[in-house]
């Protein structure tokens, strides 16, 4: 038995860093374990505006209201509900409203619950296909380079980002409390 | 019933720096019918996203005045975000569905309002400030005030006749029309 891999818990505040120096001023979500930390820093913030969501599409549209009227934007979800947006991430790619998007990924390493591994198995290349650059990071040293770098081609480049944060970053969902 | 075109352009009159989301098919050929405008962000596509991006809009621009105004089945198909514009209480935001019950642009199918579905009820439920029926076009004035004047969220539920309309047909590309508003709302 290998002892149980340390988890690194900071990764959510370099996230939250480069919100703050990008100048995110509105952040849609619909609430997830994964995420629960950044979301958190955002609701605090009072330069941010946090945006419950339904479902995730409406985030979508969230951004691209907020691009026209001059704010940039980002998304957080996790890797089921990428499925839930693809028709509406259209919006993004036809007019151009550069976007990031964080993917807390279920469905693969460790997973407990069949049920997720589907959409999880797809979520990075539904990405692609929908026309975003996707950028999945495993470890935690690595989440400050590659979302700065994200922030910087969404709302510089006018792209679209998304960052797979990996099973094995988040640690797996426990089964049993 | 209202005349689609007929209200369109009176509830646009005057409109100063108004805002204006139309939603796919008719509404958005409704609003080009009542006068092109770079401040018009017309959608081609994204339906059920129309009242969303009037929320991105007002939380960006509490500056500014924003109109939704997407058709019944649009607004049908992001139902969820009118309970999400409930929560975030955008003083300066109406949605104005043009409801016709029917999708106009597949073949007139009846839809949800058809059968009763009660718009004005679920924004009221969804905490919305103001939400009423406007079938009478001598209500269009009011609407014009609530518009610019009345504290939001607001949702104006319009019954128009399902009636084919001629097509009115605005820009088409999605980068052109973003660029045109950005730049407008800008510049005023």
């Amino acid at each position: 038995m290998h002892p149980p891999t340390k988890i690194e818990t900071s990764w959510p505040d370099a996230i939250y860093g480069h919100f703050r120096r990008a100048g995110i001023r509105q952040v849609g979500y619909v609430p997830d374990a994964g995420h629960s930390r950044l979301i958190t820093l955002c609701r605090d913030d009072p330069n941010i505006a946090d945006v419950v969501l339904t479902t995730e599409e409406e985030g979508v549209g969230l951004v691209a209201g907020a691009a026209l009227g001059g704010q940039r934007a980002a998304l957080l979800m996790q890797s089921s509900g990428v499925g839930n947006c693809i028709n509406m991430f259209s919006l993004l790619r036809n007019c151009g409203f550069g976007c990031v998007v964080l993917v807390t990924m279920r469905g693969e390493f460790g997973e407990f619950n069949p049920w997720q591994v589907p959409m999880g198995a797809i979520t990075e290349d539904v990405l692609r296909l929908a026309g975003f650059l996707t950028y999945r990071i495993e470890r935690a040293d690595a989440v400050d380079e590659i979302v700065g770098a994200g922030c910087d081609m969404a709302f510089e480049g006018n792209l679209q980002v998304a960052i797979l944060l990996s099973q094995r970053l988040i640690g797996r969902k426990q089964w049993t409390r | 019933m209202l005349d689609r075109r007929d209200f369109v352009r009176q509830i646009l009159i005057d409109r100063g720096n108004l805002l204006v989301v139309p939603g796919l098919g008719s509404a958005t050929y409704d609003v080009a019918a009542a006068g092109d405008h770079p401040l018009n962000f017309y959608l081609w596509g994204a339906m059920g996203g129309t009242a969303m991006i009037g929320l991105g809009l007002a939380l960006a621009r509490p500056d500014r005045r924003i109109v939704a105004i997407p058709g019944d089945g649009d607004m049908l198909m992001g139902l969820g975000s009118l309970a999400t514009i409930g929560v975030k209480q955008p003083k300066n935001l109406a949605i104005v569905v043009l409801d016709n019950a029917h999708y106009g642009e597949t073949g007139m199918q009846p839809s949800h309002t058809d059968a009763g579905i009660d718009l004005v009820a679920v924004a009221l439920a969804c905490r919305f400030k103001h939400a009423r029926i406007v079938s009478r076009i001598e209500e269009a004035a009011e609407v014009r005030t609530l518009l610019h004047a009345g504290g939001g969220p607001i949702l104006v539920n319009a019954k128009v006749a399902a009636e084919d309309t001629p097509r009115v047909l605005p820009l088409r590309d999605g980068h052109a029309i973003k660029q045109r508003f950005i730049e407008a709302l800008n510049s005023v």
